[in-house]
């Protein structure tokens, strides 16, 4: 190796590790936060990469049997597996019809219904508040699973018939040959064969749920209905009195465990965003 | 593009059966807010009142005159534009490290794309602390390590979410941490599919690396690249959740983006006509963003 390939190499090392830290930083720092005692992290004088007071488990002790947090994910998983129900129910159909049955009108729809996922929550949420109140559903969890097929619809819908294109039309037409009506070929035949589609939206669904921020806060207002991601920010930072530690704590337990469930599945999931822009 | 199938009448009708529960939801609940929204910007409909009456542009009128609207407006289109600027060139320079093949790369990959997947709203409260007035770990380098503020005869440490421009600054710098691996992960598809003939071709008529960059991956990745932009253009443009975290608007309002304003209006104040309007000035730029990722996807598809 000679001194101009060492030297990409090392440039090429500088890189990735600055933007892995960029990265990755924010994480760590939960973890280092999440062990520290109180006082030690309160010293700023102190190095602050150290425990200098040993770790402690006081922060996670706290989060847990002090504060709502595993109810907050109770709630995040009720409304997640309610919306998946909903979203799997109306979203495969739909993209299967898209993909098959339909034509170039289909074709049409499918982008308006992606263009949908376009409209954001920023200008829904406030006539939603109002439709949530005169249903009164205000601060009950059910507005949730009411509302979050909005956007995990449209882009489940997208994404599956992208999945349904794939696989060859022989299939279904040789079991039509063979007395299946269309209907049968779909649940018979397709639907067996689409389990990794069905469970990317599985987990995508999953991931918008637990992301949603916005008709959340809107929506509910008491702190044993709050989802995970409006509970720990908007409860567990109250005032100017910060538990650092448990909210540290509490950040890294909800976000982490599910980002290497979705790194398995992340591939399929641009796909869906860039069908369209690029070919095959 | 392929020959499509003939479609009988009777799968038109199950098509038909397969798409409308789907139609109809979306319908309802995307659809039917939307027009709502639309009549709300045009009446006085509060929080506590029934039903609103029609005032014709006034919302908009007494929203332009808003001096911390106007100030939200600029500072919308700052953090969008700003952060997705950014956006472009750091995820081209990632990208083009993580298309070649080194040791270790499914780790960087994972790290690069937790900003992504993690919940928002959490991972900003991790920069919340990170920026504390107090305790921020940036600062302790800053003063302890590299010895550049805080000690006697130095300028004070940056209180990183108390001062306009450097809150404004700090939120800028959230949503690129945010936003970088969507983008990166889309522009790595799009330079994997570049096939390496090309790349051969170009070693061997003596391109150098930033020449088969920019005269070479660069226009190659283009279409794709601006699909990358758009998604992440539309999310800073309409999101809230970097500003309600890091400063919720504050100091003094001057870090509010429209869709932050609209919440406080809205949600916190009650003025729902109000809210409504101001919410509604995103919707020329969508509209635009739209027509443009319409014409890319087509443009494309006819290759």
């Amino acid at each position: 190796m000679n001194a101009r390939e060492a030297g990409k190499k090392v440039g090429h090392f500088g890189v990735i590790a600055a933007f892995a830290t960029f990265a990755a930083f924010p994480f760590a720092w939960m973890l280092v936060t999440t062990f520290k005692q109180t006082n030690d992290l309160l010293d700023p004088n102190t190095f602050p990469f150290w425990y200098h007071q040993g770790p402690t488990l006081e922060n996670l002790r706290v989060l847990f049997e002090e504060t709502l947090f595993l109810r907050w994910i109770g709630n995040t998983l009720f409304v997640g597996v309610c919306v998946v129900l909903i979203t799997l129910l109306l979203a495969v159909p739909a993209g299967y019809a898209l993909a098959r049955l339909s034509g170039t009108v289909g074709e049409q729809l499918g982008i308006a219904i992606f263009l949908t996922y376009l409209v954001p929550p920023t200008i829904l949420f406030i006539p939603l508040a109002k439709v949530v109140s005169t249903l009164h559903l205000q601060d009950s969890l059910f507005s949730l699973v009411l509302v979050y097929p909005s956007f995990t619809i449209p882009f489940c819908t997208w994404l599956m018939m992208g999945f349904f294109k794939a696989i060859p039309r022989d299939l279904e037409e040789a079991a039509m040959v063979d007395g299946l009506s269309r209907f049968e070929a779909f649940t018979k035949v397709i639907l067996p064969m689409s389990v990794a589609g069905l469970l990317t939206v599985v987990i995508f669904t999953f991931t918008l749920v637990m992301q949603e921020f916005v008709y959340g806060l809107t929506f509910i207002n008491s702190g044993s209905k709050f989802t995970v991601s409006v509970g720990v920010p908007s409860f567990l930072v109250r005032g100017d009195v910060y538990f650092w530690g448990s909210l540290m704590g509490a950040c890294f337990i909800a976000s982490v465990p599910i980002a290497f469930l979705y790194n398995l599945f992340v591939d399929r999931f641009i796909s869906g965003f860039t069908v369209g822009a690029v070919k095959g | 593009m392929k020959a499509r199938a003939t479609v009988s009448d009777d799968e038109r009708a199950l098509a038909r059966l397969l798409i409308s529960p789907a139609l109809i939801y979306i319908g309802a609940v995307i659809g039917v807010p939307f027009v709502l929204a639309l009549w709300f910007s045009v009446s006085d409909v509060t929080v506590s009142s029934a039903a609103g009456h029609f005032v014709g542009l006034e919302n908009f009128r007494s929203a332009i005159d808003d001096p911390t609207f106007r100030r939200a407006l600029g500072n919308t289109f700052l953090f969008a534009v700003g952060s997705q600027a950014i956006v472009i060139v750091l995820s081209t320079v990632l990208a083009v490290a993580l298309s070649k093949e080194f040791r270790g790369k499914w780790v960087v990959r994972l790290l690069i794309l937790l900003p992504w997947v993690a919940p928002v709203s959490l991972g900003s409260i991790g920069w919340l602390w990170i920026l504390d007035s107090i305790y921020s770990v940036i600062n302790w380098i800053l003063q302890h390590s590299l010895h550049v503020c805080g000690a006697l005869g130095q300028p004070h440490c940056p209180v990183w979410l108390g001062q306009p421009n450097l809150a404004m600054a700090s939120i800028v710098a959230v949503q690129v941490w945010r936003t970088l691996p969507l983008a990166t992960v889309i522009q790595l598809g799009g330079l994997t599919s570049i096939p390496q003939d090309i790349h051969d071709a170009a070693a061997i008529d003596g391109a150098g690396f930033f020449r088969t960059l920019f005269q070479i991956t660069i226009p190659l990745v283009l279409p794709i690249m601006l699909v990358a932009v758009l998604f992440g253009f539309v999310f800073a443009f309409t999101d809230m959740i970097v500003v309600w975290v890091l400063t919720r608007g504050g100091p003094y309002d001057t870090t509010q983006v429209l869709a932050s304003l609209a919440f406080f209006k809205g949600i916190d104040g009650g003025d729902l006509a109000g809210a409504s309007a101001v919410a509604l000035f995103l919707l020329p730029v969508l509209t635009a963003a739209a027509i443009l990722m319409l014409r890319l996807a087509r443009r494309t598809e006819g290759l």
